[in-house]
């Protein structure tokens, strides 16, 4: 303030001499001036810039007063960004040298931010941290931060996809539990499909949700990707097995081929019993609560997803806390991310959002641990498997999801599916088998 | 020779800045387009690679890119004579001795041109709800069930039609009543005293006359709707099933979404040619017109 004051008064003599005939002129700009000095006026504290995208950032700024009242000097700044826009407006943010210090991030998104070295290793800081215990997180989870051998995130909260299903039309049909592999998946199927009636189905696959497959394929041994995804494995046994499974879903009519578009209100279609199967995450246990109607709430429950042989592994989703290498305050930012993955803190957040906390002590105590929806994603939670990590893994499950909508409406059978998904992942991934070989021979 | 010299000093600001700010980024943009820039290089420049028409042979192998101009050839084969019509139609009826309040009317039709489109499209989104929308509600008068506009493939790019019509028609309409106040009136009177009746005055004064201002709407008009993009980006973010993704959403998608500038620029190209290319029809229709 005292630059600011000096500054002035000099401007207020200055002004003095031209302003004779105005005479308020002097004033006036003084306290411009002055107003200036104080936007310009040097902070002590700490300024955290924390991008968050979506529900979670609109509701993390109520666990922000918190951190600021237990970390003096430390002040964040909360930027929301619509989930639509956040990737690119982190690439851009990313080739201007703008990005935040502390931003959530969609961990499929890491290793491309991983490629562009535009994120912090974080190993030495979590083998230093007294709060963060790797083993306390689950291991699938954890498992999609590390790229490459280095820790370059913390997760946030999971996503995982598993069974949602009505407990009375399976009854109905003669079974009292959800099933556990393949086989017994696709007895009630069809067991669901022959007494739920005509013009009704088993199960609900949306066309634009890749999801259900890519967990299918993820229970498999073979990888999806092989020599350290330099090419697609789709045509491999595995995949194939998986993608014939799904395929049949829609040759022996147990689903309805589909857009989202025409189911526009999957919550309805399900208290109506137009299927009685749905493979979805986290967030539509709320939804589920909040749109079926009070007699039907007991008639719908969740399941871990089946496997080829007894419970299967689901996709590793979900969110996690990076630190930017640009940030100029990685300490106070690493402050924020480690409070942030309190236990406690992972309650109220999960209590403000629904979303599901990726360590196992967060679980245990407050209103999760009663929750009977929530108990199957506790129990997949324990086998949840990453996606492939490389760049171009987004651009190759849209190419998935794209082809995969094709065999649902049963224009190209598996094998051929699985040959074109080999050549159109193996034309995404030549500039990194490029680099590797590059890398690799210098 | 001195004045040349002083004539370059006059152009001179000018050229600088249309060099900086369109030669320039245009040169740049063709050079990005034989590279393989992508997020690699973004990291580190070493990771580009020189590539060619690897781009362009690429792009002609992309399902999705055929689609994309598919969806754009029908918003331009449906939307520019929809859109001529409309503001033809608007111009004749401003320009008849019977309407009042012109002044009132050419503004009110004229205003959704100087609108922001993002803030429209918002009020667009309300009409065109499915449940909830005036459109379908006033559909439903005449008895058709509700139309989910923007959620079925089929009928969302007629949605975005519709809006776009809406939203640009006003500016040709400007320039055509302008060129329908130009006509003299004595062709009218002419033709009158010979015994034609209104349609045949339409036709044989009112056309003709409008028909090189007609050629030049229509290729601003051809060259502005295959630039599409701010409508779908706005209303359905090119869905449903990629039914109102256009060139210029897939380029925008290649180049911001998953950063592949080469390839974007390469889009970019084929777009440039490919308007090119086909204004040129309108203007040798023009050309071989004139002098007869």
């Amino acid at each position: 303030m005292a630059v600011g004051v000096s500054l002035s008064a000099a401007v207020g003599r200055q002004g003095l001499r031209v302003a004779a005939m105005t005479g308020r002129l002097p004033a006036l700009l003084i306290l411009l001036v002055a107003l200036l000095a104080g936007c310009h006026a040097p902070s002590r504290d700490t300024v955290v810039r924390f991008w968050a995208m979506g529900r979670e950032g609109e509701v993390v700024t109520e666990l922000i007063p918190e951190f600021e009242r237990t970390h003096p000097g430390v002040r964040v700044v909360v930027q929301q960004l619509p989930w639509s826009a956040a990737h690119e407006k982190l690439l851009t943010a990313f080739a201007g040298d703008a990005t935040p210090d502390v931003c959530q991030l969609g961990n499929t998104w890491i290793p491309e931010f991983a490629a562009m070295r535009a994120l912090e290793p974080l190993d030495g800081r979590v083998a230093a941290s007294p709060s963060i215990a790797v083993t306390d997180y689950f291991g699938g989870i954890w498992d999609t931060n590390v790229v490459d051998g280095a820790l370059l995130g913390v997760p946030w909260y999971v996503d995982t996809r598993l069974l949602f299903y009505r407990r009375d039309l399976l009854l109905h049909a003669g079974f009292d539990a959800p099933p556990r592999s393949w086989d017994e998946w696709t007895r009630m199927l069809a067991a669901v499909k022959a007494t739920a009636g005509p013009g009704r189905f088993a199960i609900a696959l949306p066309a634009n949700e890749v999801e259900p497959l890519l967990a299918l394929a993820l229970q498999q041994d073979d990888p999806l990707l092989r020599d350290d995804g330099r090419w697609g494995n789709f045509r491999s046994a595995g995949f194939r097995r998986a993608l014939a499974y799904y395929a049949g879903m829609f040759r022996q009519g147990f689903a309805p081929p589909m857009a989202n578009a025409e189911v526009s209100n999957i919550w309805n279609e399900f208290g109506r019993g137009y299927f009685s199967f749905y493979v979805s995450g986290p967030w539509n246990i709320g939804e589920f609560k909040r749109r079926l109607p009070a007699d039907l709430q007991p008639s719908w429950m969740t399941a871990p997803l089946p496997g080829p042989d007894g419970p299967g592994a689901s996709i590793a989703g979900g969110a996690s806390l990076v630190v930017f290498r640009a940030s100029r305050h990685k300490d106070a930012a690493w402050q924020l991310v480690e409070y942030l993955s309190r236990p406690d803190v992972q309650r109220r957040f999960h209590a403000l959002t629904g979303d599901l906390p990726p360590r196992r002590s967060a679980w245990t105590g407050g209103s999760l641990a009663d929750d009977v929806h929530a108990r199957a994603f506790r129990d997949q939670l324990e086998r949840v498997k990453p996606a492939p990590k490389v760049p171009e893994w987004e651009r190759i499950a849209t190419e998935i999801r794209l082809v995969a909508e094709r065999i649902a409406h049963g224009e190209i059978g598996v094998d051929e599916a699985a040959a074109e998904l080999d050549r159109r992942a193996d034309r995404l991934l030549e500039k990194r088998r490029w680099l590797l070989s590059r890398d690799g021979s210098s | 020779m001195k004045g040349r010299r002083v004539a370059w000093w006059f152009v001179g600001p000018a050229l600088a800045v249309i060099g900086v700010f369109f030669v320039l980024p245009v040169v740049a943009a063709l050079a990005l387009s034989v590279t393989d820039f992508d997020i690699y290089a973004l990291a580190d420049l070493s990771n580009l690679r020189f590539v060619g028409w690897r781009n362009y042979t690429r792009l002609l192998e992309t399902p999705l890119f055929w689609q994309a101009f598919g969806n754009t050839a029908y918003f331009v084969v449906a939307g520019v004579p929809l859109s001529l019509a409309v503001s033809l139609g608007a111009a004749l009826l401003l320009h008849s001795r019977l309407a009042r309040w012109k002044g009132f009317y050419r503004t009110a039709l004229f205003a959704p041109v100087v609108t922001t489109l993002v803030a429209v499209a918002v009020i667009w989104r309300y009409l065109f709800n499915t449940r909830y929308g005036f459109l379908n509600y006033a559909l439903g008068f005449a008895g058709i069930d509700p139309i989910d506009w923007l959620g079925d493939p089929h009928w969302a790019m007629p949605a975005i039609i519709v809006f776009a019509v809406w939203k640009s028609f006003g500016y040709n309409m400007v320039i055509l009543l302008a060129g329908l106040q130009s006509i003299p009136e004595d062709l009218y009177d002419a033709a009158r005293i010979d015994g034609a009746s209104y349609f045949e005055r339409f036709v044989h004064v009112t056309l003709p006359m409008l028909s090189p201002l007609f050629t030049l709407v229509t290729i601003i008009t051809v060259a502005g709707y295959f630039q599409l993009f701010a409508e779908p980006y706005v209303m359905t973010q090119g869905g449903p099933l990629q039914s109102t993704v256009s060139v210029l959403y897939f380029m925008y998608e290649e180049g911001f979404k998953w950063w592949s500038l080469g390839s974007a620029s390469a889009v970019a190209f084929l777009l440039f040619a490919f308007i090119l290319g086909i204004t040129f029809v309108p203007m040798r229709m023009a050309r071989r017109a004139g002098p007869a």
